[in-house]
């Protein structure tokens, strides 16, 4: 049997890994907190910026500390309402549809993504995907620490996870299917027999030209 | 004696010119060679909306389409897409002249549950300015995209399946058709094995349906696809057809064509080279000579740009078969032409064009097709080629595809034609899988790419002509990869194939050379 690995954000939906983010941040259990945790993002932003252009893991790391200090409790209970309200709206019209035909075809379909695993699962649950490959807050008594425990799911560390899932799985790489929309997913697409540009940016874009991989949009409706 | 569309070469008579993709070549050929040629362009219609009117109005087989129709019914209206004709049709499109007439009819008659499918089977889908060109200004503004649109093969929720025939074959067909009170399909009919029961069970149905006819065991067991009584490809969709047509209600109008392919200046490219005047044995060496130098995009631009004036010679209309009794006729008349005896040798140039590039370039899979598929079925009665003969084709092979439309087919040429050629193993092993590429049917869902299994359904295409001819050398290869991908012999020149043909005993043998395009068949007695 053979895998599809899906990367999330800009391949499925339109969101990024801040749009959740601000979604916490937002909400705090009363308006002081959030004002002072939206503080500390924004100071943080300007090296998020940075680290986005040369860095994913840097920027995942920087990102997910503003989750530092926030209850599990909190974070599971607003977990619904940061799939409903954030997620959910911003899944790609065709992208059920694409996931639907990886399943159809017997394929074991698993979401990699930097996001949070517990609001992955719940997009899982709500594509059909059978498997999520998510990061994980690192949590002590309770409380997010602000860091990401290993490994950090980003760039280059997708191949890995996805090599070591198909190992795990019984999954022959050369029948499996990889779908992501960014150049940073380089990695993760080499590896598998069956590479996928989905809403490429540009240099994925020509990139997947010159390969002669598939290359298509979601965002458009069947 | 000769039709005066074949002719008997001489020691001095003119080089033959000879399409290799969007170049001409100039190929001497030897003394005794039969050249067929295209009839001269029959007659075209006088006035075709007049055609269309009597067609409706007096149809065969059927009440007349005003009688069928009373307000608030639900119609579909199925129109060929743009794989016919080659190249696409000079505006005003028939199928624009049709729609426009038949829809002015049920506004009259109080239909407004109107919506209009082009009938794309698991072809790709058309770009909305391809649609516009074909069914008119006026009726994409109407109606495009919410009531004019693609169908999608692979849209599992607006499929339903209409009947299985004895032979276990399944009808799926698009919902929306079979759920109208009545089907109104809108055919430009091209070659013999177009229209009839094949364009809804194939315009409409989906890779399930389509798989009952297009796989090995039925191109195996067609003599020519041409030749409907001796097509089991033919017998398959008609079983189907008749099934289907029993539970639907379906007003077939059909038309046809003649041959005038190319418009000034390049009208010469369908004479004989012999009755060419100074003019345009002229400007035939400087296209000659042109194409050469130019860069390939430049070459088919060349082409694209004169849409192809093409004259309407009939338009029928009524109950399927009846209709396309008439069609094939006219048809017939146009592209037959008699040829005593068959040759072991064929010469055949393959152009830039097929039913499957349109706007794009000819890839390596499509020149089998080219070959082995549609130039070796252009006959009646016998292959112009006999069993087990020599094809020598021109033609540079070039590895390249469009990356859009032809995206499946980049991976089975490169992929999955590698582990074999054989097309009982190909369908048997790899289709089915192949078929169902997530990534690929998305392409063909969302963009403009041909649905996966087509690369397939276009290997068996050429397969009646590689279960006849003995080998296929091709002249002009521009690499040796492709060729002994596909099957074949390579050589640098005409004379380099001919002398290969010949065999080291050097036999004498008799050559045929198939002047395409315009299309011709050849109507061979043995």
């Amino acid at each position: 049997m053979a895998a599809s690995y899906f990367d999330v954000d800009g391949t499925l939906v339109s969101t990024n890994l801040v749009h959740p983010t601000l979604f916490y941040l937002l909400n705090q259990a009363t308006p002081v907190q959030t004002a002072l945790r939206f503080g500390r993002a924004l100071f943080k932003a300007p090296a998020m910026t940075v680290a986005e252009l040369a860095d994913r893991r840097t920027f995942n790391e920087l990102l997910y500390s503003s989750y530092q200090g926030m209850s599990e409790d909190r974070l599971v209970l607003l977990a619904d309402e940061v799939f409903e309200k954030v997620l959910r709206p911003s899944i790609f019209p065709a992208a059920r549809d694409l996931v639907r035909k990886n399943v159809d075809r017997g394929n074991v379909v698993v979401l990699i993504s930097g996001a949070l695993d517990f609001i992955a699962r719940r997009l899982a649950d709500h594509l059909g995907a059978d498997d999520v490959i998510a990061n994980r807050l690192e949590m002590k008594d309770g409380y997010a620490t602000g860091k990401l425990e290993k490994p950090v799911v980003a760039g280059p560390e997708k191949a890995r996870l996805i090599r070591d899932h198909a190992r795990v799985h019984g999954h022959d790489l050369d029948d499996c299917y990889a779908f992501s929309d960014s150049y940073s997913d380089l990695p993760m697409l080499s590896v598998v027999g069956h590479p996928a540009a989905v809403n490429p940016d540009p240099r994925l874009k020509l990139l997947a030209k010159a390969y002669s991989w598939p290359s298509f949009d979601l965002r458009a409706c069947p | 004696m000769n039709h005066p569309c074949v002719t008997t070469l001489e020691r001095d008579s003119a080089p033959r010119v000879l399409f290799a993709g969007d170049q001409l070549v100039e190929a001497d050929l030897p003394a005794g060679t039969r050249c067929i040629y295209p009839k001269p362009p029959i007659q075209p219609l006088r006035d075709v909306d007049a055609a269309i009117r009597y067609a409706i109005n007096h149809p065969l087989g059927s009440e007349p389409l005003y009688a069928k129709l009373r307000p608030g019914m639900k119609v579909t209206i199925a129109v060929d897409d743009i794989s016919l004709p080659l190249p696409p049709m000079k505006a005003p499109d028939v199928r624009e002249r049709i729609l426009e007439i038949v829809l002015a009819l049920m506004a009259d008659h109080g239909v407004d549950d109107i919506e209009i499918i082009v009938a794309t089977g698991i072809h790709r889908k058309m770009k909305a300015a391809e649609v516009r060109h074909m069914v008119g200004r006026k009726v994409f503004d109407a109606y495009w995209p919410d009531r004019l649109y693609n169908h999608d093969a692979e849209d599992h929720d607006n499929l339903v399946e209409v009947a299985t025939t004895d032979h276990g074959e399944v009808i799926e067909m698009n919902r929306r058709a079979v759920d109208s009170d009545l089907i109104v399909y809108v055919n430009l009919n091209f070659v013999p094995m177009d229209g009839g029961h094949k364009s809804l069970m194939c315009g409409l149905t989906s890779y399930r349906s389509l798989s009952a006819h297009h796989n090995p065991e039925t191109i195996r067991g067609c003599d020519s696809y041409m030749d409907p009584q001796k097509s089991e490809l033919y017998t398959r969709v008609w079983r189907m057809g008749r099934l289907a047509a029993k539970k639907l209600n379906v007003f077939t109008v059909e038309t046809t064509i003649n041959n005038r392919m190319f418009d000034r200046p390049l009208e010469f490219l369908a004479k004989n080279e012999d009755d060419l005047d100074a003019r345009e044995r002229a400007l035939l060496k400087g296209l000659v000579a042109t194409t050469a130098r130019l860069p390939q995009v430049a070459r088919q631009a060349i082409f694209d740009r004169f849409p192809a004036p093409y004259g309407v010679t009939g338009v029928w209309a009524g109950e399927t078969e009846a209709v396309h009794a008439k069609t094939l006729e006219r048809c017939n008349e146009q592209y037959l032409v008699p040829f005593e005896g068959q040759a072991d040798v064929l010469v055949t140039g393959i152009p830039f064009i097929s039913p499957y590039n349109v706007h794009a370039f000819l890839n390596p899979l499509l020149v089998s097709v080219q070959a082995q598929g549609y130039l070796f079925n252009f006959y009646r009665g016998a292959p112009l080629v006999k069993k087990g003969g020599t094809l020598i084709i021109t033609h540079p092979c070039t590895d390249k595809f469009d990356h859009e439309q032809h995206a499946p087919y980049i991976d089975f040429v490169h992929r999955v034609l590698p582990e074999t050629r054989n097309a009982v193993e190909l369908h048997e092993r790899y289709e089915k899988k192949f078929a169902q590429d997530p990534a690929f049917i998305q392409m063909y869902r969302t963009g403009h790419a041909y649905h996966p299994a087509h690369p397939f359904f276009m290997w068996y295409w050429g397969e009646n002509g590689r279960q006849h001819i003995g080998r296929v050398i091709v002249v002009g290869a521009d690499n040796e990869y492709i060729p002994k991908l596909l099957g074949y012999e390579t050589a640098a020149t005409m004379d380099e194939a001919l002398y290969r043909a010949r065999g080291s005993e050097n036999k004498s043998l008799s050559v045929a050379h198939m002047h395409v395009p315009p299309i011709v068949m050849a109507d061979v007695r043995i």
